[in-house]
């Protein structure tokens, strides 16, 4: 596939801002209510046209690259194609309802709530969920709040979270942050659980173990029945980071392979958007002996029909009302057209897909056999610089240098959405960034329309906000 | 080949101690400034702070990894290279030099039996 990005430039630089294409000053009427101090009597404001807007906006989305342009391999990100009916279901002006109405005029929006609410716990193998936190951490920092709570109420003061090294950066935030000390684990010599390794760590200070199944480098953890009696027999939780779910969807379940906690990641395993700052949404499915302590307000279903309720020992609020109405909507709507057969065929064309991809590329892949994502490295070529090829072959790139556990590790998740031809695009990028020479792979990407980034001098002096634009080096 | 001057002692972790005087002053290695790239940022302790030898005292970032510093020695901080905060590319175009990181206060004098040789510390990064 042939790739030229557009680029819209003048003097070398890129499409200017709606300031720089015209800044007029107009006065405005400050008389009113409001004190002096908080008013002004002049304003400053790009002075364009229609036209002029429309051409300035459209311009940058064809200097963008997205989804809806082509492949986004980057692995544990899970970047498919969110499909755009879920956008007509939450525009639909039945969705806009305020939350703060009393339950028996909700009834509605309360029965959307509780109907996902069992869609996910049916799901993941759960027996209570919350759709309260607004995003996948902050559903994993709700989650080991919740551990936290069950081991204070039973009067078993622990102290530390296990980690594998290859875990999420945001399993050892949010353990650090519910004030947990964190106890990393390495790997075993197959990309594992170190089973002897998890042995020596387990102690009576353990309050859980936070996995990710399958992990990072997309394996399955074979041992995780025997992971689970070893740190339920030590008093512990066992937490499910739900970032790979894909892979299990509608085949496995985290509630049958002794997880007690999980959080869900419904911008990548029911395509609602990826956040860019949100909002989102990280639902956290709980076992029975932990729903007392979920946060406030859950919704359930009595004779009368659906009502509010707060869990008994409740760990409080950790988002306002039900959490972001619109995502979980847009996750609803998602699981609802797919059904069971559905889900199922997701994850079974989502590890379809990462095989044959990795089957057509010329660069090793360490760790097997992998399911919806695996490491490949780009052995003594610089992975970054290999990633900035790919980029002129028309493809996003996967996530490069990570794990760790794999050097100049580039890490692919194709997703379910991708055709047989759509990988055979990707397969060539690989291959043909990989056998380029080191001139092309250094000065790469040159058909894109910001070509190769200064990323040291970004780093040395970040400007961090439009008013910066005019400061000198 | 990696500058590694005989005038001073070595951390496993690529840390460079000075040895003389009643003070010695602590910085990163020519090996470590190379591995890292181009550094970006540095953040160190305050004039004053007690930092223990293997220890954690700061952090190196650069473009490819972040990097914790780890204390040579014991000691009391003396003075901090404030350079390093706007010109943090002193730690790669003079890592012995202008890149020093701390002047510190050594508690002791037995912590420097402890520590890598230039021989050693060359055999290392070799």
């Amino acid at each position: 596939m042939n790739f030229d990005q557009a680029r819209f430039s003048r003097d070398d630089h890129y499409e200017p801002l709606l300031s720089e294409k015209d800044s007029t000053t107009v006065e405005v009427d400050a008389d009113g209510v409001l004190p002096d101090d908080l008013t002004r009597d002049e304003l400053t404001l790009p002075g364009l046209s229609e036209p002029q807007l429309a051409r300035h906006y459209t311009r940058l989305s064809q200097m963008n690259y997205s989804v809806e342009l082509g492949p986004y391999p980057l692995g544990s990100c899970t970047m498919k194609y969110n499909p755009s009916f879920t956008e007509d279901v939450a525009a639909d002006p039945n969705a806009a309802v305020h939350p703060d109405r009393s339950d028996r005029t909700i009834q509605g929006t309360l029965g959307l709530l509780h109907g996902l609410q069992e869609q996910l716990a049916e799901i993941g193998g759960m027996d209570a969920v919350t759709l309260q936190p607004p995003a996948g951490a902050a559903g994993e920092f709700t989650g080991i709040l919740i551990a936290k709570a069950y081991h204070e109420a039973r009067g078993d003061d622990r102290s530390e979270i296990i980690i594998p090294a290859s875990a999420h950066g945001t399993n050892f935030a949010s353990a650090a942050l519910a004030g947990y000390d964190v106890v990393e684990l390495p790997s075993d010599e197959d990309g594992r659980v170190d089973i002897e390794a998890l042995d020596a760590a387990i102690s009576e200070e353990t309050a859980a173990l936070m996995l990710t199944n399958p992990n990072t480098l997309g394996l399955f953890e074979r041992d995780i029945l025997e992971i689970s009696e070893m740190v339920h027999d030590a008093g512990g939780l066992l937490y499910y980071d739900g970032a790979n779910f894909n892979a299990l969807l509608g085949r496995a379940r985290p509630g049958d392979m002794g997880f007690d906690i999980m959080h869900y990641n419904v911008h990548k395993t029911f395509a609602t958007p990826h956040g860019g700052g949100g909002p989102g949404a990280g639902p956290v499915g709980v076992v029975d002996e932990l729903a007392d302590y979920l946060p406030s307000p859950m919704v359930r279903e009595t004779a009368a029909g659906y009502e509010l309720f707060e869990p008994e020992s409740s760990i409080g609020k950790v988002h306002g009302f039900g959490g972001n109405w619109l995502v979980l909507v847009k996750a609803y709507a998602y699981i609802a057209r797919l059904g069971d057969s559905g889900l199922s065929d997701a994850s079974a064309k989502a590890v379809l897909n990462a095989n044959y991809l990795a089957s057509q590329l010329d660069l090793e892949v360490p760790y097997g056999p992998f399911h919806h994502e695996f490491a490949a490295t780009s052995g003594d070529r610089d992975a970054a610089d290999v990633a900035k090829r790919m980029l002129d072959y028309g493809v996003h790139p996967p996530t490069t240098k990570w794990p760790e556990l794999v050097s100049q590790a580039m890490l692919t998740e194709p997703t379910e959405v991708e055709d047989k031809a759509s990988l055979d695009d990707l397969a060539h990028a690989f291959n043909a960034a990989y056998a380029d020479s080191d001139e092309a792979l250094e000065t790469a990407p040159t058909k894109t329309s910001a070509r190769r980034i200064d990323q040291v001098s970004a780093a040395r002096n970040p400007r961090l906000s439009w008013q910066a634009l005019g400061d000198d080096e | 080949m990696f500058e590694i001057p005989d005038d001073r002692k070595y951390l496993e972790s690529h840390e460079w101690t000075t040895t003389d005087g009643d003070t010695v002053k602590i910085g990163i290695s020519d090996f470590a400034q190379d591995e890292l790239g181009d550094v970006v940022f540095v953040e160190l302790p305050d004039e004053g702070d007690e930092i223990t030898a293997g220890d954690e005292f700061g952090v190196v970032e650069s473009i490819k990894a972040v990097s914790d510093l780890y204390a040579p020695v014991s000691g009391t901080v003396v003075a901090v290279n404030e350079d390093l905060f706007d010109a943090p590319e002193l730690v790669n175009e003079d890592p012995y030099g202008d890149g020093w990181m701390l002047e510190l206060e050594p508690s002791s004098s037995d912590e420097f039996d402890d520590l890598l040789s230039p021989e050693e510390y060359r055999e290392q990064t070799e």
